[in-house]
């Protein structure tokens, strides 16, 4: 079964609208992983995996510790480039872009050690995450022709910052260092840069360790919303309940490869899935 | 509270804020203080010490005040633009003296007339000082170009072999003297390259190429008052000259510290600080981490090729390839580090205490000793020197040892601040880059 179908079963099963004006126009997979594989020395991180992502979908990818969920995540944002295989992006391939480009194209993604700019405020690292600043060129920063639209597009830029803050309870920390921040607060950070960058697609890496549970209720009521108006989440997540609740289709990953992929239900009950994880852990 | 010193906030808030934001006018009112007490500072220091040296009438004191000042000005401008590359971006320029050396020999060949000692295109001095700045930014951009697509550390090594590079080119055989287009041209090699007469000169002398002693014959108008003022002060002419310069001088300065202000509370310079801390997240989000990383290196570069114009034009203005040595680079460094890298303030902080302090400190210091000790003696070992007081201070104060002791005491400094305040003396105060304010929501502006 692909993703595709998958999605499109578990929306008719939930009664929701099908509506195709929801969601992303395209038909086909909003990515498309092909036989990659990325091996560092002697280890093979990412062997082969092949798999897509349907548009508009909570797509799990889950796996045992060093499984290669987050060399995965490197390698289809470019921070590394595979040694082979390709990555196929809302129709275009984006195999070995660089970050920025490939960020730019509407694919961003959250690191699982959450790297905070330490130095920076909070806000700083909120404010940076928007894309085309005008007061990011040169020219305009400088000249004072610019100063009125730089400071305006500043203001609507805080607004949005705050409204983010605020629904991640971070707001009361605005003004701190972001390296003064706890593990989980962290975490929270990444995810308001990523939030602000309103990509088409988001790649996240466990966003809710060490987040308090009640947080964590929130975040994932937000992201079955936002999904719901046509943005499309690859989660990495270690909960299994969090899993079998909100994602579907669920991809298990194991040494580098696709181990099974489906609705969560069928994977719960997958004798292969439950052998990788050596027994039980995957039934929580 | 009195209208002036609210029109004074307000201007230090626009200092700080220049994009019209809200934020930190105690901050900016510190800022001023220190920096202000600074100056108040060194120049009680260098007056007391003019004063108990070869006095020579207030004439005198005022001009070592102007030599001080002139080094100052320059230190801080040049510890602002490599704030710009090093305190935001995080780029590391060990090239700064091969910048410069473009900068100042671009004014020069375009600006000196085609007929001089060394022949150069006769363009306006203007032309020369935009062609200056413009090559030396066009160069900053080539070298990081390159560069900045490989790991941190080969910008440092190219950017060093680049201004090695650079200085030899220019004192070499070939260059002090060749034809292009039919066009002679030349550095000058190994010889000084005299420049043609600065905007000051113009505005004082009818004359202002010929030498000064013929020059002042035939005064402008505001030659006239100048001489007028220099005769009350008991200041020569050429004395007078320099302080008039030095004090023109103040505006590029101001001038760099609002546009690096600027940069630095704009999106822009958000972006830098991102790199700085962590390329991948600058990246991850969006940013064209090169685009910005080559713009900044090049502006950077550009503006240490016009603070060096600006410096060489002062008075006789003649360029020399010895100006130029690696060791301005690394005294670049010490002033910025001195300061605080990341600040502006605190680059303009460093540039005081480095200029005045380390560098022209212990020149006025020996001025003090000569002329209060016995320091003829002169010997040759320091084994010698430790017979007495006398004897060493003029060991420690010959000409060529005062070089090494200014060495000394800038290790002594930098170890000191790295043991007690490695951040720099205002490290620790690095503004938000916003250009509005950020942390108060309530406090919206009207
Ligand atoms: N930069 C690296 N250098 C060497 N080995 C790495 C590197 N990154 C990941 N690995 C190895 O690749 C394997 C997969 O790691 P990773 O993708 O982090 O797994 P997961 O995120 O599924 O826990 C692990 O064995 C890990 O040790
Ligand atoms: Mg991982």
């Amino acid at each position: 079964m692909t993703a595709t179908q998958s999605t499109e079963a578990t929306r008719e099963r939930e009664g929701e609208s099908d509506d195709p004006s929801e969601g992303t126009t395209t038909a086909g997979p909003i990515l498309a992983v092909e036989q990659l594989r990325k091996g560092f020395g002697g280890i093979q991180a990412v062997d082969g995996a092949t798999f897509e992502v349907a548009p508009g979908s909570i797509t799990g990818l889950i796996g045992p510790n060093g499984a290669g969920k987050s060399t995965t995540f490197d390698l289809i944002t470019g921070v590394y480039s595979p040694d082979s295989g390709r990555v196929r992006f809302d129709g275009t391939d984006i195999t070995g872009w660089r970050p920025d480009r490939v960020a730019r194209r509407g694919l961003v993604r959250s690191f699982q050690i959450a790297r905070e700019l330490a130095g920076m405020t909070v806000m700083e690292n909120v404010m940076l995450a928007p894309p085309d600043q005008l007061g990011e060129r040169f020219w305009p920063a400088v000249l004072p022709g610019f100063r009125g639209r730089v400071a305006e597009q500043e203001r609507e830029l805080r607004e949005r910052a705050w409204e983010t803050l605020e629904f991640l309870e971070l707001d009361d920390l605005a003004g701190e260092r972001a390296g003064a921040l706890s593990g989980g607060q962290r975490k929270l950070l990444e995810l308001a840069r990523v939030l602000m960058t309103e990509p088409e697609m988001i790649l996240l890496d466990e966003p809710m360790a060490g987040v308090n549970p009640t947080l964590e209720r929130k975040l994932l009521d937000r992201l079955q919303e936002l999904s719901d108006h046509g943005y499309t989440f690859l989660l990495v997540e270690h909960d299994m309940d969090v899993v079998m609740e909100h994602c579907d289709p669920v991809i298990v990953l194991h040494q580098g490869e696709v181990l099974a992929q489906g609705p969560p239900a069928a994977i719960k009950s997958n004798e292969r899935v439950l052998e990788a994880y050596l027994g039980g852990e995957v039934e929580a | 509270m009195s209208r002036l010193s609210v029109w004074l906030r307000r201007g230090l808030r626009a200092l700080r804020h220049p994009l019209g934001g809200d934020g930190d006018a105690d901050g900016a009112r510190s800022d001023l203080v220190l920096v202000g007490g600074l100056v108040v500072g060194v120049y009680a220091l260098f007056t007391v010490m003019a004063l108990l040296g070869p006095f020579d009438g207030v004439g005198n004191v005022l001009s070592q005040l102007e030599t001080v000042t002139l080094l100052v000005l320059v230190y801080v401008m040049l510890a602002l633009a490599l704030n710009l590359q090093w305190g935001y971006a995080g780029l590391l320029n060990l090239g700064v003296a091969g910048f410069m050396a473009i900068g100042a020999y671009t004014m020069a060949m375009l600006s000196a007339a085609p007929d001089a000692t060394v022949p150069g295109l006769g363009l306006p001095l203007v032309v020369g000082i935009v062609g200056g700045f413009l090559a030396a930014t066009l160069f900053g951009a080539l070298t990081a170009l390159p560069a900045i697509r490989l790991r941190a550390d080969y910008l440092a090594i190219v950017t060093l072999a680049f201004s090695e590079i650079i200085r030899l080119v220019v004192r070499s055989e070939a260059a002090s003297e060749f034809t292009i287009a039919g066009q002679r041209l030349g550095t000058g090699g190994a010889n000084t390259f005299p420049l043609p007469p600065n905007p000051v000169k113009v505005l004082l002398y009818e004359n202002p190429s010929e030498p000064l002693v013929a020059a002042v014959d035939s005064p402008t108008v505001a030659g006239d008052l100048m001489l007028e003022i220099a005769d009350v002060f008991n200041l020569s002419a050429s004395q007078a000259e320099n302080i008039l310069y030095t004090l023109l001088l103040l505006i590029p300065v101001g001038a760099f510290y609002l546009l690096l202000t600027r940069i630095g509370n704009s999106p822009f310079g958000r972006v830098l600080r991102a790199i700085r801390e962590d390329e991948l997240v600058a990246g991850s989000l969006g940013k064209n981490t090169r685009r910005f990383k080559i713009t900044t290196f090049a502006v950077g570069c550009g503006l240490m090729g016009l603070a060096a114009i600006l410096w060489q034009l002062q008075g006789q203005g003649r360029l020399s390839p010895g100006t130029f040595e690696p060791e301005l680079t690394f005294f670049v460094f010490v002033a910025l580090i001195l300061g605080g890298s990341g600040s502006n303030t605190g680059s303009v902080v460093g540039g005081i205490v480095f200029a005045a302090v380390l560098l022209e400190g212990p020149r006025a210091l020996k001025r003090v000793v000569d002329e209060n000790f016995d320091v003829s003696a002169d010997p040759d070992t320091i084994i010698e020197a430790s017979q007495g007081v006398e004897p060493l201070f003029a060991y420690l104060l010959s000409d060529s040892s005062i070089e090494a002791l200014r060495f000394i005491m800038l290790g002594v400094v930098l170890v000191y601040l790295m043991q007690r305040q490695p951040q720099g003396l205002l490290g620790h105060r690095r503004g938000q880059a916003a250009t509005v304010s950020l942390p108060t929501r309530e406090e919206e502006e009207p």
